[in-house]
């Protein structure tokens, strides 16, 4: 058994599946007796859709114009 | 102009022998992005040494198909001798407390949403693609640069091993540790942009 602070270190790692399979046991068996840390989970996998989310970002097109004008002048 | 990303395109060309500039082309939004979230206001110069660089060693990647990683391995070096040549001095930060700290245990401590019965979601909801990009751009360059690979733009933790040429079981320290300091400066950040209770100043 692992306490709320061990599973909490683990969350990532189990969600990024990096965790090998004891320690995969360990965080399931504390997250099926601890709400608090079932949050936590949860928390963390909300966290990680905003960080994906934020790779689609308005890019400036002035700069990808000039980036093409670059590539246009090395491979004419 | 908006430009969807996400995932690492690996989709080999139709042209079998493309041209460096079709390669590059294709790639372009992509790695701009990658650099404005890893260097900065930097990117456009860190893209284009990544665009010569990546000329002079055409000859060196082995398939069209692998264009992708091999560009971005290119890139990564720029912004990180990008980050050297600039040296900026990163937000100071307590690692030892960014170990301890929770960010889920903080917003519920300080419920800066008090009449919000989802006081997590709505904490995250006010963060924007800038807001992210901010907040990335506080954090050391060491653990900047898995989390945006990995956790932003979907490369596994061994390919950034590989192209950043350190071994694993580093790549996954500095994302244990990238996390947690991405977890500390989200709450500096949203404190000082007055994101809670009266919204942003």
């Amino acid at each position: 058994m692992i306490n709320c602070s061990e599973a909490v270190k683990q969350l990532w790692e189990y969600l990024d599946g990096t965790v090998d399979e004891a320690d995969r046991a360990l965080v399931e068996e504390h997250l099926s007796r601890c709400r608090r840390c079932c949050g936590e989970l949860e928390f963390a996998r909300e966290l990680r859709r905003v960080l994906a989310k934020s790779a689609s970002v308005d890019l400036p097109a002035d700069v990808l114009r000039r980036l093409n004008q670059t590539l246009e002048e090395l491979n004419p | 102009m908006v430009v969807a990303l996400g995932g690492v395109a690996q989709t080999a060309p139709a042209d079998p022998d493309p041209s460096f500039r079709d390669l590059a082309r294709e790639q372009l939004p992509r790695l701009l992005s990658i650099a404005r979230r890893l260097v900065g206001d930097d990117a456009e110069d860190a893209v284009q040494d990544c665009l010569l660089k990546a000329f002079q060693k055409f000859h060196q990647l082995h398939t069209p198909a692998s264009a992708s990683a091999w560009l971005t391995k290119i890139l990564v070096n720029c912004c990180r001798d990008r980050g050297r040549a600039n040296a900026r001095q990163p937000t100071q930060i307590d690692f030892d407390a960014a170990e301890e700290f929770s960010l889920y245990r903080k917003i519920a401590s300080e419920d800066p949403y008090p009449y919000s019965d989802s006081l997590h979601l709505d904490f995250l909801a006010e963060f924007g693609a800038e807001d992210v990009r901010a907040v990335l751009l506080r954090l050391p360059e060491i653990y900047r640069i898995p989390l945006v690979l990995v956790y932003m733009d979907g490369f596994l933790a061994r390919e950034l091993a590989e192209m950043i040429d350190i071994p694993l079981g580093t790549v996954l320290a500095r994302l244990h540790r990238g996390r947690k300091l991405f977890e500390t400066q989200m709450w500096e950040y949203a404190e000082e942009a007055g994101m809670f209770r009266g919204g942003r100043q």
